[in-house]
């Protein structure tokens, strides 16, 4: 069943375009995973789901983005809210500079106003699902710089977590992280997809082939391919997604 | 050779600072030793300045310096946030720059002119709109009432203050402004992300995250107001008696009576000195100051962030 379906979706960053007619199914409750060389569109293509593109007034999307049954596009509803439904986690860490708990906190106290002890829970429970919780439940009080790269990222994913989105998007969550904690983000992301729809772009094809369940290959702002990632790692039916994930391309 | 030629003058040019520098202290301290001496720590104290019968206290200035750029600040800082704001987050592209180099040109009018303006233009408007209605509104309301009492004349402590403000908000916006512009937009981003508004990113990401560097320039913008003599010297009254505290009330401040009295000191009494005293009262305030905004600023810069 699919959570999300954009239907010829353009996109211009000023007059440059950078979406040219995307249509695609998301599937809900898998991992899907965007792949492409530099400049494909791939992030921006993730960027117009939450509506990022809003901030900056010289970028635009046209066509339509559905969520739910309705065109997130047509203006109607509130950013916010959407944006609630929709988490993402960038490509560097950004935790805020406040204390572990409030990183998770604030999120949370944003929609509701719950209790010390039950945001307590829902703290706790957002960081076990991001697997931090042992590693930080003894210094909850300290700044959310202080954790390592890895441990950053991962915190943002519990940040993104604990407001209950639909939809988890990642960009490139893993580029500045070293090989270990790439691991224990890519194990959290098997983990995620029981909860929730989780859309990654990675450059690493490794990553993509190994935690996605299906997976879009784009190129210079055109939906290539998009099926089961099994397939397309395997027997693509174009040849351009063949060339690219051989590595004879890109 | 001309390595050590560049080298030699260099240093020189820095060591000549640091001499001056000293020079300043170390004058300041021996023309101020006899009123040091003599008063001791009344001298900070006593509200009593009296030249003809040679006693000196130094309250009167020094409160007077202290709440302007009190006043000032309360002012300038809620003001300047404001303008910083506008100028990263809410403002259009295309008004970003005139309005930006506008708001640094304030900086660019001369302080007298600043004073006239406060005095011929400013504290009659003052006097009428604001310090009226406000002492009309005041007057059964506990302790305002003694905060804002007094003839309505336009001058005194709380202009001062104010034009302190007006003057001070260029420092302090640009400052901030400078700060606000280094937040990583992914910062930013991941917040708006989780659902926030923009009031919700300033306040809770972009406010926190560069804390130092607005403190730093709130602290430049206060070592200005400090130090300003020639527009306070215009609209704070010149009065060394100070009536309750009313805000509304005339005063002085440490450097308006530097530039008042100085000329006429009598070189025979302890006057000249009491007043080098507070200039190196002044100095040591000021430098106290400055040196919090340079720690604030290099923490900051040491974040690695911005």
């Amino acid at each position: 069943m699919s959570k999300l379906t954009t239907r010829d979706l353009n996109f211009y960053y000023g007059d440059f375009h950078a979406l040219k007619s995307i249509s695609l199914e998301i599937p809900e409750k898998k991992v899907t995973a965007f792949i492409g060389p530099s400049g494909c569109g791939k992030s921006t293509l993730l960027r117009t789901f939450n509506q990022m593109f809003a901030l900056y007034p010289d970028q635009r999307a046209t066509g339509e983005v559905i969520m739910n049954g309705v065109n997130l596009l047509s203006g109607k509803q509130d950013v916010s809210l959407l944006r609630a439904k929709i988490g993402m986690v960038f490509q560097k860490p950004t935790p805020f500079p406040m204390s572990i708990y409030d990183n998770i906190a604030f999120g949370i106290k944003l929609y509701e106003q719950l209790p010390r002890s039950e945001l307590d829970l829902r703290v706790e429970s957002a960081l076990t699902r991001a697997a931090l919780w042992h590693e930080v439940k003894d210094k909850l009080n300290q700044s959310g710089y202080s954790l390592s790269g890895g441990q950053q990222q991962r915190l943002c994913i519990a940040r993104g977590i604990a407001i209950e989105p639909e939809i988890l998007l990642l960009d490139e969550p893993c580029s500045a992280l070293d090989p270990i904690s790439t691991t224990k983000i890519e194990e959290l992301i098997t983990e995620l997809k029981k909860d929730y729809t989780v859309v990654i772009v990675t450059h690493n094809m490794q990553q993509a082939a190994r935690c996605s369940d299906f997976t879009a290959y784009m190129y210079l702002g055109e939906l290539i391919e998009f099926g089961k990632t099994q397939k397309i790692f395997v027997k693509p039916d174009r040849k351009e997604t063949e060339d690219y994930i051989t590595g004879r391309f890109g | 050779m001309g390595n050590w030629i560049l080298g030699g003058l260099s240093m020189a040019a820095a060591i000549f600072t640091l001499a001056a520098l000293c020079g300043v202290i170390i004058m300041l301290g021996i023309q101020a030793w006899p009123s040091i001496t003599e008063f001791g720590f009344s001298f900070i104290t006593n509200s009593v300045w009296d030249p003809p019968n040679n006693v000196f206290g130094a309250f009167v200035p020094i409160y007077g310096t202290l709440i302007t750029s009190t006043i000032a600040l309360i002012i300038a800082i809620p003001v300047s946030f404001g303008i910083a704001l506008f100028l990263t987050e809410l403002a259009p592209a295309w008004l970003r720059r005139p309005l930006g180099t506008a708001i640094e040109l304030l900086a660019a009018i001369p302080s007298i002119v600043y004073g006239m303006w406060g005095l011929l233009f400013f504290s009659p408007i003052f006097a009428k709109y604001v310090q009226t209605p406000l002492m009309n509104w005041t007057a059964d309301i506990p302790f305002l009432n003694h905060l804002f009492a007094g003839a309505p004349i336009g001058i005194g402590l709380f202009t001062a203050g104010i034009i302190l403000a007006i003057m001070i908000i260029p420092y302090i916006a640009s400052v901030m402004r400078d700060v606000f512009e280094v937040v990583p937009p992914l910062l930013k981003e991941s917040a708006y992300g989780l659902g926030c508004t923009t009031w919700e990113v300033i306040w809770s990401v972009v406010l926190p995250y560069t804390k130092a560097g607005a403190i730093g320039g709130i602290m430049l913008g206060l070592g200005r107001a400090l130090g300003e003599t020639m527009a306070v010297t215009f609209v704070i009254g010149n009065s060394n008696i100070l009536d309750g505290y009313s805000l509304f009330s005339m005063g002085n401040s440490i450097t308006s009576v530097l530039a008042n009295e100085f000329p006429e000191a009598s070189l025979t009494g302890f006057h000249q000195s009491a007043l080098m005293e507070l200039g190196l009262i002044l100095f040591f305030i000021t430098c106290v100051v400055l040196s919090l905004s340079k720690v604030m600023l290099l923490r900051i810069k040491k974040m690695g962030g911005p």
